[in-house]
């Protein structure tokens, strides 16, 4: 039983950064129908920017302001850089290829992936880093249910995924941006007659994926601790089955499927084999395609963002 | 030949703009007189020469790689060029070909490091490409299922499955991380293949054999049906184009095709190992097809050849400092017209470098105390005229993060501002690369891909020698 709950919290924990993740891909997918490979080294720089607020104050162990306050400074810090990152990506890279062929994108976002990847390991070294969040949260405080033990950071990472999810459903439902949003998914050309800022909307939508995905960085780089510039890649990834499994341009879609898919990983870790979890996981995303080849929410959720 | 429906001077218009003037139009007239069949005369009996002529062995094995990418992207191309298939598994079916030759060129099969399965290799490498097709044919019946992007998703993880499994299923035999290791090379009939000229020319024989069969299924029934097919799955199926037939088949073949290129990898390598087949081998593949153009024989194998010369240019910090530097003049000479701005921009460039690092050699002396990273003439030129300081790595880290957001503000402005501006973006980029890139070599080549990708991406959606066709939305 108590490993059964720990499971559980763990999947939900990692599901909730999956989750995260696939909310910047469904959003970029809905408005620009592209699959935007360079998202998952967003997320990578997002984790970098917070490890590097973290040194900015002193240090792990040298903090020189309360903790509370450095988790806000790395969460709203690194949401503005990789949110202005994903703006330039969107600006510079995808921007000129609005009426290429559908493949001329998706090789820029590799080109994209590849240099952001690099670029990092150019400035900050191949090594991994460390943000020894041990060191000022102590990891014994947090809730104790059946045995299992849920430490508050893992908290934290519940509660903020399901504010930022709750506050993206309505931006998209109930403001005018998220009209315009809706539009543009639905028909940019038509969108554009109407009046509608069709560039601002989609430069809109890459901030607030990148953002997202930033907050996920710093996240996950406060529950795993170590980060590396090739940590995009497989997150992204991942990322990319939850939001193909929820039904891509789906925002509940993907919320649900970035849980599924932390399930499916935690409860293959603990309860099958360690060296097969990657392997479950894609697994159940080429059922899952082959059975619902448009994702679980894919067909029911009509607006598409 | 005037169009139909379209006014006849617009109609030869476009003719005109086509054939160009002055050597365009020498050009434009050689195009079109030459025949496929002599153009692929030519490029072989170059291959041939330069087989013959050259005695460095690096050569030739930097020659066989770009024939190998070459086969790879062309087999790639039936898939994604033709029937407009996004197949991100691809590598899976080279992986495939090299584990299976792998296999039956090696003690793998056996028992204790001895004994195990030595065919020759005309007899497993058709077993290897059938056995490919085979597994073509199982991905392509998954992937009726699925359209465009979902198609590119799940073949993504098929790839990604594939490494998963060589990495963990049956260590004893497919050797987990350490891979399969000490091959036969290719022999048969008593012969054996094994020097660096041998391998070279196999490969050059294969691509042409390819080349021409290719050729023949391009302009066949078959070629046009997959090609109306990438047009309009819809309208094509309305024109009773059997649409799933096709699908499998063009998977099958480019498997067939990606797992000959896999075993032709694997004899040359003597080991197959899982980091062989990862995505970024996937995305040095895509880059082949797509900088070469999707869709043409010519440009697959040219875009094989390219990336590959390239990244081994990359690789030697001499080479890497022509590529670099020719890369930098060649655009200026491109993009900035009349000439007389060219060189006054060049001059002014040169001028700025001098005073720059006069300038700052003037204020602090161990500003300018390290060394370039070029050697010969290069490092030489510019010894005087870059600034690297003693600690250059942090310094060449901010230059870096400073050179880009220079270029990105280049693409914003126009007219004399960006004459202005490229003056000291080039320098502070020739110091950035003195100074740190250089060092670096490995992820150096990493960068300059991706950036080649994107620029070309932007300046020609439709690759090098790839045809402009229109996207019917």
């Amino acid at each position: 039983m108590q490993v059964f709950i720990q499971t559980l919290v763990n999947g939900l924990v990692t599901g909730c950064l999956y989750a995260l993740i696939a909310l910047g891909y469904t959003m970029v997918y809905g408005v620009l129908k592209l699959l935007n490979f360079a998202h998952g080294d967003v997320y990578m720089v997002g984790a970098y920017i917070g490890y590097f607020v973290i040194q900015w104050f002193g240090g792990p162990n040298h903090l020189s302001i309360p903790v509370p306050l450095l988790i806000v400074f790395m969460l709203v810090i690194a949401g503005l850089g990789t949110g202005v990152l994903g703006v330039a990506i969107e600006r510079f890279a995808y921007r000129p290829l609005r009426d290429a062929p559908r493949i001329a994108p998706l090789i820029t976002a590799l080109g994209v992936s590849f240099v952001l990847e690099n670029t990092v390991l150019l400035l900050f070294g191949g090594f991994q880093r460390s943000y020894n969040t041990t060191d000022f949260i102590s990891d014994t405080n947090g809730i104790h249910i059946a045995g299992a033990h849920i430490d508050s950071v893992e908290i934290m990472i519940v509660v903020l995924t399901a504010v930022l999810c709750y506050g993206l459903v309505q931006l998209v439902d109930r403001t005018t941006l998220g009209k315009s949003m809706r539009a543009v998914a639905s028909d940019r050309e038509a969108a554009e007659m109407l009046g509608i800022n069709v560039d601002r909307t989609i430069a809109l939508t890459f901030f607030i994926g990148s953002v997202m995905a930033g907050v996920a960085g710093v996240m996950s780089g406060l529950e795993f601790q170590t980060i590396s510039a090739t940590i995009g890649f497989l997150a992204g990834l991942k990322a990319f089955t939850a939001a193909v499994v929820g039904g891509i341009g789906s925002i509940t879609g993907a919320v649900f499927g970035g849980i599924f898919i932390g399930m499916c990983e935690a409860f293959s870790l603990s309860y099958i084999s360690e060296k097969y979890s990657d392997l479950i996981v894609f697994g159940i995303l080429i059922a899952t395609m082959l059975i619902r080849p448009t994702g679980i929410f894919g067909r029911r959720a009509l607006q598409k963002v | 030949m005037p169009q139909i429906g379209v006014d006849e001077w617009v109609a030869q218009s476009g003719e005109r703009r086509d054939q160009g003037t002055g050597w365009r139009r020498v050009l434009y007239e050689l195009d079109t007189r030459v025949a496929w069949w002599q153009r692929l005369a030519l490029a072989a009996l170059l291959g041939v020469a330069f087989g013959l002529t050259t005695n460095n062995v690096n050569l030739l094995t930097v020659g066989f790689t770009c024939l190998l990418y070459a086969i790879l992207s062309l087999g790639l191309n039936i898939a994604a060029g033709w029937s407009g298939l996004l197949d991100l598994g691809y590598i899976a079916f080279v992986g495939f070909g090299a584990y299976g030759y792998a296999l039956f060129s090696s003690t793998a099969l056996g028992t204790g490091g001895s004994g195990g399965v030595h065919l020759a290799a005309f007899i497993s490498i058709p077993i290897v490409m059938i056995a490919g097709g085979l597994v073509g044919v199982l991905i392509g019946l998954v992937a009726l299922r699925l359209e465009g992007d979902y198609l590119a998703i799940v073949t993504l993880f098929v790839g990604q499955a594939f490494v998963e499994i060589v990495n963990n299923v049956d260590p004893g035999t497919l050797g987990g991380v350490n891979g399969i290791y000490s091959l036969d090379s290719l022999h048969g009939f008593s012969g054996n293949v094994s020097t660096p000229r041998g391998l070279y020319f196999v490969a050059l024989i294969v691509v042409a054999v390819l080349a021409w069969l290719l050729h023949l299924l391009d302009t066949s029934r078959t070629g046009r049906a997959w090609r109306a097919l990438r047009d309009d799955p819809l309208a094509a199926s309305a024109m009773t184009i059997p649409v799933n037939k096709l699908k499998v088949m063009a998977f099958s073949f480019s498997a067939a095709i990606g797992a000959l290129g896999g075993a032709l990898f694997a004899a040359q390598q003597g080991s197959v190992f899982p980091t062989n087949f990862t995505e970024s081998i996937l995305i040095l593949i895509f880059a082949c097809l797509v900088l070469g153009g999707a869709g043409s024989i010519a440009g697959a194998i040219a875009g094989g050849i390219i990336v590959w010369a390239l990244e081994q240019m990359l690789a030697s910090p001499t080479d890497a400092g022509y590529l670099f530097y020719g890369l930098i003049l060649l655009t200026l000479f491109l993009r900035i017209r009349p000439l007389w701005k060219f060189f006054a921009v060049l001059a002014g460039i040169i001028v700025f470098g001098f005073v720059a690092h006069a300038i700052v050699g003037a204020i602090s002396s161990s500003a300018t105390a390290g060394h370039p990273g070029s050697s010969g003439w290069i490092g030489s030129a510019v010894k005087n005229w870059v600034i690297v300081p003693h600690d250059a790595i942090g310094y060449g880290n901010i230059l870096f993060i400073l050179v880009i957001v220079l270029v990105l503000a280049l693409i914003r402005v126009e007219g004399t501002a960006r004459l202005l501006l490229v003056v000291p973006t080039v320098y502070l980029a020739a110091c950035c690369w003195e100074s740190r890139l250089i060092v670096n070599p490995a992820i150096t080549t990493q960068i300059m891909l991706g950036v080649i990708l994107i620029v070309t991406m932007a300046a020609r959606p439709n690759g090098l020698l790839g045809t402009r066709r229109v996207e019917v939305v």
